[in-house]
């Protein structure tokens, strides 16, 4: 048996790997269940310094990844679009990897343009695309936007784009948000533009910046926190925490949207819009209490459907990765303790290594 | 002059830096010199690209083995280099329907589109995932608890495996969330360890990393150290 293990093939190890990632896909796929995410404090930095903006407040998004991360940070960097949409926040797209435009597309079409139609490209977004030269990039676009984006990614340039007429700089950006999968990436921002220009003590009117990076860059980042770099979503779960707040606040939003449609004062709405968010049905019973009396049974209904909608998949991306992550985190420890068993046995009888 | 004028053009973009970053009134100079090496930066694709073709023409013509693989690349090359320079199969933009060659290389139903949505994106894709098999083969065979600081490393590598994921809430929750012992559910502990054993170490790393640069920095300035001309100096 010792023997056997100590001479497993390889194979067996990458057929259970598989397994562990692809069974839960599997699984989730069918019942539609994720995990509870309770938010870290970073992943709650991270939404605080988004939805502390107001509406009509810049927002730089570098989207500095490829399709070998998009696993990993897509979720994240859809989150952070819809986060971006729901407040009405201004965006101004851009990469500094080659590939950066299109995961900066796929967002913009899966999100704004599907959910967000009333959004107008050159008023509330816009597509900056790629440029090359890494930090040298930022290290201009931070003093001298204009001297790089001469035109959006579509060729239109940038002074018949009305959102660019009041930016010059990234210091005009209220928000920088960087999503990144190595370099140049996270790191970079944080050393060209959020340390020299960003909110500081001697700067308090500066820009914050918040990061999303894959597992293997966060340890790299946590240096920064939290004068340099506000809040950051380390790899999936960062993703998955995010991706639960946003979609909470969403939901807050538009019940508390449906109350006040409703007849109901703001402060009040506001308040019943977070205790129905956090309990399905409790909106229903509502209803068909007394304090609904004065609701029109149209703006009943509204508020049961507002309520009890089902999150779209694409916003559940994130937590539907932590399954596989799960399953597959629980086989390395296993590996790793069946592994060193043998070790010792092995070393027991005299034969180990 | 081969090794002359490279060493003042280094010496010169780089002392540009460092006083731009100190005196505002010189912040033009660096922005300059960034804009330079953003220049270069694009004309590096094109030297990158004959570089390939260099690197894997040499291959096919001496035969070396895997000498198919390099056809293989060249033949991707051009193929994406043709699609993507000539705007093969790309409608025309809208706003100027009678201009030839005005549509957008990567808008969606292009060929160039259809080569990076079901030929880049899934063979990229499939080389990062393989890394779980490979990570995982490899945790299985060397992770040895052989000494004490291996064994801090896998006590650290299960706290951060477990407290990232629903196991660490399923394996430590029943430890209250607001009491004194709060600090060793799982979760909590991965976070704690990120945040000081991670921080604490990577800030010392950080500052010795920076130390080390600014010292070859100033060599490369002042053209003590010429290895990267490629002289072996």
């Amino acid at each position: 048996m010792l023997k056997a293990l100590q001479n497993l093939d390889r194979r067996w190890i990458f057929l259970l790997m598989g397994l562990a990632v692809g069974v839960p896909i599997l699984v989730i796929g069918i019942t539609g269940r994720t995990f509870p995410e309770t938010p870290t404090p970073l992943a709650q930095s991270v939404f605080d310094a988004v939805n502390e903006l107001d509406a009509g407040d810049k927002v730089l998004l570098s989207f500095d990844y490829d399709p070998a991360s998009e696993g990993e940070l897509a979720p994240m960097a859809t989150a952070f679009v819809r986060h971006c949409a729901q407040r009405k926040l201004k965006m101004y797209f851009m990469a500094l990897w080659p590939v950066g435009p299109r995961m900066v597309q796929q967002n913009i079409r899966r999100v704004i343009e599907q959910d967000y139609p009333d959004l107008v490209y050159g008023e509330d977004y816009v597509d900056l695309g790629f440029k090359a030269g890494n930090e040298a990039v930022i290290k201009v676009i931070v003093t001298d936007l204009r001297q790089y984006f001469t035109t959006d990614s579509k060729g239109t340039p940038v002074e018949e784009i009305p959102m660019m007429r009041e930016v010059r700089s990234v210091q005009d950006m209220d928000l920088l948000v960087n999503v990144s999968a190595g370099y140049p990436g996270s790191k970079e921002w944080v050393l060209y533009a959020s340390t020299p220009f960003g909110r500081s003590a001697s700067n308090p009117e500066g820009f914050q910046t918040v990061a999303g990076c894959t597992g293997v860059q966060a340890p790299l980042m946590y240096p920064y926190i939290p004068k340099q770099l506000a809040g950051l979503l380390g790899a999936i779960k960062g993703a998955a925490e995010y991706e639960f707040l946003v979609n909470e606040w969403v939901r807050e939003q538009r019940i508390a949207e449906a109350l006040v449609a409703g007849g109901m004062a703001e402060a009040e709405a506001a308040d019943l819009a977070t205790t129905f968010a956090k309990s399905p049905g409790a909106a229903e019973e509502w209803t068909v209490s007394g304090a609904a009396a004065s609701m029109s049974p149209e703006a009943k209904s509204d508020l049961i459907r507002v309520a009890d909608a089902p999150i779209p998949g694409k916003y559940l991306e994130g937590q539907r990765r932590m399954g596989p992550q799960l399953v597959a985190h629980l086989l390395m420890v296993l590996l790793i303790i069946v592994g060193n068993v043998i070790f010792f046995m092995s070393r027991k009888r005299g034969g180990a290594r | 002059m081969r090794r002359t004028v490279p060493l003042w053009i280094t010496a010169i973009a780089g002392v540009a830096l460092v006083i731009s970053a100190f005196l505002p009134a010189t912040r033009g100079w660096g922005e300059d010199v960034a804009t330079w090496f953003s220049i270069l930066a694009a004309v590096a694709f094109v030297l990158g690209g004959g570089n390939l073709l260099k690197v894997h023409l040499r291959k096919i013509s001496d035969r070396q083995s895997g000498w198919g693989y390099s056809s293989i690349v060249l033949a991707c090359f051009f193929a994406t280099l043709w699609v993507g320079l000539f705007k093969v199969g790309v409608h025309p933009n809208p706003k100027y329907p009678d201009v030839a060659y005005s549509g957008q290389t990567q808008g969606i139903g292009s060929p160039f589109w259809w080569l990076y949505e079901y030929a880049f994106k899934p063979l990229t894709s499939t080389m990062f995932a393989m890394l779980a098999f490979y990570v995982a083969s490899a945790a299985f065979r060397a992770f040895r608890a052989k000494n004490v600081e291996a064994v801090l490393l896998l006590g650290t590598a299960f706290i951060i495996l477990l407290g990232r994921t629903f196991a660490g809430v399923v394996l430590t929750g029943w430890i209250p969330a607001d009491g004194a012992f709060a600090g060793l559910r799982l979760e909590n502990l991965s976070v704690y360890v990120m945040q000081v054993f991670n921080t604490a170490g990577n800030r010392a790393i950080i500052i010795g990393i920076a130390l080390g640069i600014a010292s070859t920095s100033l060599k490369i300035l002042l053209g003590i150290d010429r290895s990267y001309l490629g002289s072996g100096d």
